[in-house]
């Protein structure tokens, strides 16, 4: 193996290993940024010793020995002469050595879930919240966090800095909230994921093999996160609907760059193997519930569109019938035209254009070019062009989205030109 | 990154012989370190080549030719596959190498292929040129995310 081989070798050992690294030191420690710094030594020491002894036959259990040894170090000197540790000695206190090996051994998954409530804890800003997961779960780097949401490294690494700083400052505790809290708190650690999803899910450019990336980690954080906590349904839900979701992935952009809509995108280019991990986590999370929160609805919708072989057959009576679900858990304007559209589907344009008529006095749509884009779609169908014109116009005038516009004028010219397309 | 584990057939996977407990056992604890990690896509064990079909078209353009199993060559065929979605090469490698040995009598064999990708198959400077003003777009579509005739694509 050649130097930068195995210098690669390790990097992709530490992502395997650094998350549950991290989770066990912070137990030992009850400090998150110490428990990265001894880490971060112990991959320092990998990477000088591996090149000449070779790679260990058990790579995870050499870094936790070896971290593990510092953190001992560690603990030692801060009761010998540091008294502002003096609260994490006292803790310490509790165990001997002997034990500290059995909490090491002990259940990494709730160390892992401990982990995250920390990092995707309310007292942090969400940014910092997705940078620090990103940073402590998915092992990595500074420079591939920066780049997946194109900005400075050294911003994402101040973020995190402060982040951690915050979680020592306000004395965030390693634990497993209980009862309500806990259902709270799963909730922003599901926003978390969601959020580091969306953005890779919407982000087309930066580095090409980069693009994916925040959707994967997402993905690959969910079904870990699944198999911690396996009796909350929205946990399986989420998971559905990312499944579900990365299986458009392929489809969702033209071989030239341009976004393809749902409705426009090759469905047997949909990947079947994801849709089915997806229906899979869907049934879980329906077997758990009622009542079903956001992510399960939501899942649930989109699990409609990939069940459906064309935009025709699409059972659009459901995704209606569920969009008033979701607009019940987690009332918005935006779910509310949504419903509109599946109703219009299922029921007709008129009955939809009714919803969106109602959504027009709404001041949090105001200037949302959507909202007349699909006005104008439903008096298309109602054969009312002239109205419809003066919408496709009004739409193009709000949205700054030059490819949109675009498309928004040329529908205005054909209707203008009597075309109904 | 998607790789796939393949499994070469031994003699004994081939003749049907169903492996020792302990082995179940490995692969299962094996298995389960894959789900907990979050990178196990799919895995599966085939039946012996005897209850296999090879078709083979022996002439361009010519009738396929329809032939039943069992097939000769043992390290030539598959036993089963295991699919993961993994950063790197490397990390594919790591964890293969943590894969039990699938037989145990020296013919133990693996061998991990990666999966294309679309970006493989679609890979032009053009649609890369492009994609720094599409994400602009697509940000201010994030809102919407659900509109499913407009975007949510």
């Amino acid at each position: 193996m050649t130097l930068s081989q195995t210098h690669r070798t390790i990097d992709a050992i530490w992502r395997m290993e650094s998350a549950k690294l991290i989770a066990s030191l912070t137990r030992i420690l009850r400090d998150v940024g110490l428990a990265e710094d001894l880490a971060q030594d112990a991959l320092v020491i990998s990477l000088e010793r591996w090149p000449e002894t070779g790679i260990p036959d058990n790579p995870g259990a050499w870094l936790m020995t070896t971290a593990k040894r510092r953190a001992i170090d560690l603990i030692r000197r801060m009761k010998l002469r540091d008294q502002k540790y003096v609260e994490i000695a006292r803790s310490m206190d509790l165990y001997t050595e002997d034990d500290i090996d059995n909490i090491l051994d002990g259940e990494i998954g709730d160390d892992l879930l401990r982990l995250i409530f920390m990092t995707s804890h309310p007292v942090l800003s969400q940014d910092a919240r997705v940078a620090l997961t990103l940073r402590l779960l998915c092992g990595l780097t500074t420079d591939e966090i920066a780049r997946s949401f194109l900005v400075a490294e050294s911003t994402i690494s101040q973020r995190i800095v402060r982040a951690k700083r915050t979680l020592r400052a306000e004395k965030i505790p390693f634990e497993l909230p209980t009862g309500e809290e806990r259902k709270e708190r799963l909730s922003g650690v599901l926003e978390v994921i969601y959020l580091m999803f969306n953005e890779g899910y919407s982000a087309t450019s930066g580095d090409h093999w980069i693009r994916p990336l925040l959707c994967q980690e997402a993905l690959r954080l969910g079904r870990v996160l699944a198999e911690v906590v396996q009796h909350d349904p929205e946990v399986h839900g989420l998971v559905a609907l990312m499944e579900i979701q990365s299986s458009r992935l392929k489809t969702r952009v033209s071989p030239t760059g341009e976004p393809v809509l749902l409705m426009e995108q090759n469905r047997a280019q949909w990947d079947r193997l994801l849709i089915g991990r997806g229906l899979a986590a869907l049934e879980r999370s329906q077997k758990l519930g009622p009542p079903f929160g956001p992510y399960s609805l939501q899942a649930a919708i989109t699990a409609c569109h990939a069940q459906a072989p064309t935009v025709a057959e699409t059972d659009w009576i459901r995704i209606a019938a569920l969009y008033e679900a979701l607009s019940r858990v987690t009332p918005s304007p935006i779910v509310e035209l949504n419903r509109a559209v599946a109703i219009s589907m299922a029921f007709g344009p008129s009955l939809g254009l009714q919803i969106v008529d109602e959504l027009s006095t709404e001041t949090s749509l105001k200037g949302y070019h959507l909202l007349p884009s699909v006005r104008g779609d439903l008096l298309v169908k109602l054969g009312l062009f002239d109205d419809a014109r003066r919408e496709f116009e009004r739409a193009a005038s709000m949205t700054r989205n030059d490819h949109e516009k675009e498309l928004l004028l040329n529908r205005a010219l054909k209707l203008r030109k009597g075309d109904t397309f | 990154m998607r790789f796939m584990m393949i499994v070469k057939a031994t003699t004994d996977s081939e003749a049907g012989v169903m492996p020792s407990q302990e082995l179940i056992d490995a692969m299962q604890k094996y298995n389960e370190e894959l789900v907990k990690a979050g990178v196990l896509l799919a895995a599966d064990g085939l039946q012996p080549s005897s209850n296999g079909i090879r078709i083979s078209y022996p002439e361009p353009g010519g009738k396929p030719k329809v032939m039943d199993g069992p097939f000769t060559e043992a390290k030539e065929l598959i036993a089963g596959y295991t699919l993961i979605e993994v950063k790197s090469r490397e990390e594919a490698i790591e964890w293969a190498l943590r894969m039990p040995d699938p037989h145990r009598y020296g013919q133990g064999e693996i061998e991990i292929r990666q999966v294309f990708e679309a970006e493989d198959l679609t890979e032009n400077p053009e649609s890369l040129a492009k994609d720094a003003t599409l994400r602009k777009q697509i940000e201010e579509q994030k809102s919407r995310d659900f509109i499913p005739n407009t975007s949510n694509h």
